[in-house]
């Protein structure tokens, strides 16, 4: 894993608020290597959200060193760089005031794309994540349901063609059909495009369903990373916890979906 | 005669694009200019808590001070401006009418939009404002392309209650000389003329009510999002500021500019005044319902051109005399003092309207009271009733030291109704006008004051500092001096104060100068 320099990383990280008082991300190291799906998986109160926003400058880090594309952030315009790296909010963050395809196009706008331009790319987007143009272009976000508010969500991330996509909790409000669908589309759109993507969640089924490599944080710091495989051999019991949930749902739904009955 | 074939009513409608226009000219500048103050003002304070909270609790402390005396207020203190600024920068301007009334209904326009802008602008959701940064925006193009559109529509309803509230209080702005829907309101409070105080009052509500239903309209539609219901309000808009303001804007302005006080009498005389120089080929407007502490500053620095004052009101209102003087020694002095500040005293009329008590006739008679002297001893069983200034001025003051007067009981009166209540017997004496037709209708008699305590109060003409060599005007007013006496004026007054469509001042300025000019 050490052969691709990583796109993505964290050296000793830490950010406190309050004045020292809350310790929100603690000497944290991570890496992410391009073309990676990485979750970061914990509860609330982790960190896990602050760790995201460290790498697009919505939040600077007190001590240790954030790397992005090999660049030392702090020497990054921090508007630029979140211009280059696709985000997606917890429930959309779409802004209300605007149509699907205003909000899908809002990054080129920003960047001056062409009008035109940013208008043939807010098609090719929506048929992306699976949205009828015709249908939802001019809608207002209100108009649309959870899953399709996260489907513009994801298409207004990647409108400017960015390398790396962070997702802060995407899919936790949906429910999970929903859920399930949009994940699965949006990892084959991360293998599709080539994404970096850094995932935030609290379901540890979802992340080992969807991610190549899972990070768990508790209380600010990294208590493990690494492949689904390589965290089952981790003896850390908070790690082990949050891997036994999983573990019992799928025995459990072993013995009541038998192989070969009706989905 | 029924109530709308009243002459009135058609006489109030010739003043209504002239009312009206400036009206909506003061109001509309007024609001222009709070919102380019609050706006930003709100914008920059919003991640502030310390500023807030002094632009709010500043903008109401404004708020409670009535409108009146914001507007009264503003207009001394532009005047102290406009001399420092001609003795520093070597200009000044006109501290009359548009100005003072701007800037006070601009500062009384700033608490709603001050408000509404801070509130709506807190009240975006804070989530929407980090997706504005998360996608690249800076903190400026948050600001206009998500903050402020999402607040829009509290900022309008904000935008609308200033509106509304500015057209109201537009009406104050006539005593400090701004013409507006106002003049009907209190010219016909003073004349008794209830059509002009209607009509006023409904120009103004169907005014507010349609500039409050556009901003609606303009209101609704940003909240849904639909363009047409926001356009339509927007053209709304210009299309009622095109029809107010196109006639005022074509109106030639007039050379001579005639004022009058708040009081029946000023008008009948201002039209008087203004028919005279209308006749003498002279083009006049009349600038009514001045407050008397404006009236005379205006005419001091060449606002107004000419109106009628009173020798004993300028001798200790304007010159804070306290001593009294005899008639011609008052108005010798007194014309030496005026010239000083470049006002020229072209004459008297030829009444008095001094303050004088009066009782009834029949009650004095059966009292033996004939002189104030003679009202001493009974005083102390009997009430009396002023205006609202008289038990402070100078004059009240200087009869009890020297009458030893000391009443039961004293209060005070809307003038109207002073000689109503004192005829009705409700109070024995007042202190009325001795010019007052009243005083013949209800069968009153003024106390001879023997002791001459009351300066003498002469109608005077006073011409403003450039008019002092005008001889056109000279000529046109040379006709009014002297020439009337007490009973006309009387009786003009009177007839001013009738309450039907003869009683209007044109009308009866008209039969006034019947009455004296052969």
């Amino acid at each position: 894993m050490s052969a691709a320099p990583p796109l993505i990383a964290f050296t000793h990280v830490g950010k406190s608020f309050d004045g020292g008082r809350v310790r929100a991300v603690d000497d944290v190291t991570l890496e992410v290597v391009a073309g990676e799906f990485l979750a970061i998986v914990g509860g609330s109160g982790s960190g896990k959200t602050t760790l995201l926003r460290l790498a697009n400058r919505l939040i600077d880090a007190d001590v240790g060193e954030i790397r992005i594309e090999g660049q030392d952030v702090r020497a990054i315009d921090p508007v630029s760089l979140r211009r280059r790296i696709g985000y997606v909010f917890q429930s959309g963050g779409l802004f209300p005031h605007i149509s699907v395809a205003a909000n899908i196009g809002i990054t080129p706008k920003l960047l001056q794309t062409p009008a035109s331009e940013t208008s043939a790319r807010v098609d090719e987007l929506l048929d992306l994540v699976r949205l009828d143009r015709a249908q939802y272009r001019d809608r207002f976000p209100h108009e649309l349901s959870g899953g399709q508010r996260q489907r513009v969500g994801v298409a207004r991330a990647l409108a400017a063609k960015p390398r790396i996509v962070l997702m802060d909790e995407p899919f936790g409000a949906l429910d999970p059909l929903t859920r399930d669908a949009l994940g699965d589309d949006y990892r084959s759109l991360h293998n599709k495009l080539g994404l970096t993507t850094v995932m935030i969640t609290h379901d540890m089924t979802e992340a080992i369903l969807l991610a190549d490599r899972v990070a768990v944080m508790r209380a600010g710091r990294l208590l493990a990373q690494g492949t689904p495989k390589q965290l089952s051999n981790t003896h850390d019991a908070y790690v082990g916890e949050l891997l036994g949930t999983p573990r019992r749902q799928a025995e459990r739904l072993n013995v009541l979906l038998p192989r070969g009955g009706p989905a | 005669m029924s109530l709308f074939s009243d002459p009135r009513w058609s006489e109030a409608l010739a003043h209504l694009p002239d009312y009206l226009g400036n009206h909506v000219r003061v109001s509309v500048t007024a609001l222009v200019l709070g919102l380019l103050v609050s706006l930003p003002l709100a914008i920059a304070a919003r991640n502030h808590a310390m500023m807030r909270g002094a632009l709010l609790g500043i903008a109401s402390v404004v708020q409670t001070v009535p409108g009146l005396a914001l507007l009264a207020l503003f207009y001394p203190l532009l005047l102290a401006i406009a001399s420092v600024s001609l003795a520093w920068f070597g200009f000044g301007f006109s501290a009359f009418g548009f100005l003072p009334a701007v800037l006070a209904l601009a500062l009384y326009s700033m608490l709603p939009v001050l408000r509404n802008t801070i509130t709506g602008l807190q009240g975006v959701d804070a989530s929407i404002v980090e997706a504005a940064q998360g996608v690249g925006m800076t903190p400026r193009q948050s600001l206009f392309m998500v903050e402020l559109p999402l607040a829009l529509p509290v900022i309008m309803a904000g935008i609308r209650t200033a509106a509304v509230w500015v057209i109201g209080t537009a009406t104050l702005s006539t005593p400090i000389g701004q013409t507006s829907l106002g003049n009907y309101i209190f010219a016909g409070l003073q004349t008794q003329n209830w059509v002009f105080v209607l009509f006023g009052c409904l120009a103004a509500a169907v005014l507010t009510l349609a500039v409050d239903q556009l901003l609606t309209l303009i209101e609704t539609g940003i909240g849904q999002r639909s363009r047409l219901r926001a356009a339509f309000g927007g053209l709304g808009i210009v299309a009622l500021l095109a029809a107010t303001l196109a006639p005022s804007v074509a109106r030639s302005p007039s050379s001579y500019v005639v004022g009058a006080k708040t009081f029946a009498e000023q008008y009948v005389l201002s039209a008087l005044i203004a028919q005279r120089l209308r006749e003498a080929g002279l083009s006049a407007t009349t600038r009514e319902g001045l407050g008397s502490n404006v009236i005379f500053e205006a005419l001091a620095s060449d606002d107004i051109d000419v109106y009628v004052d009173y020798s004993g009101t300028l001798w200790a209102n304007q010159f804070h005399r306290t001593d009294t003087k005899l008639r011609e020694e008052l108005l010798r002095e007194l014309k030496a003092m005026l010239a000083q500040q470049k006002v020229t005293l072209l004459g008297e009329l030829g009444f008095e309207n001094s303050y004088a008590l009066v009782m009834p006739r029949k009650r004095a008679e059966a009292l033996g009271i004939r002189s104030i002297a003679d009202l001493g001893p009974h005083a102390p069983t009997l009430s009396m009733a002023a205006d609202y200034e008289f038990l402070s001025r100078p004059e009240w003051a200087g009869l009890r030291t020297a009458y030893g007067l000391s009443f039961r009981a004293q209060r005070q009166m809307q003038p109207d109704f002073m000689y109503a209540a004192v005829a009705s017997g409700e109070v024995d004496v007042i202190a009325g006008y001795t010019s007052d037709g009243l005083i013949a209708k209800y069968d009153l008699v003024v106390l001879e004051d023997t002791k001459h305590a009351i300066p003498p109060y002469d109608a005077i003409l006073l011409l403003a500092p450039k008019r002092a060599s005008d001889t056109a005007l000279r000529d046109a007013l040379q006709p009014l001096l002297g020439k009337i006496g007490l009973a006309p004026m009387r009786e003009a007054n009177l007839r001013a104060a009738g309450g039907d469509g003869a009683s209007s001042p044109p009308a009866v300025a008209r039969w006034l100068w019947d009455k004296i000019g052969k």
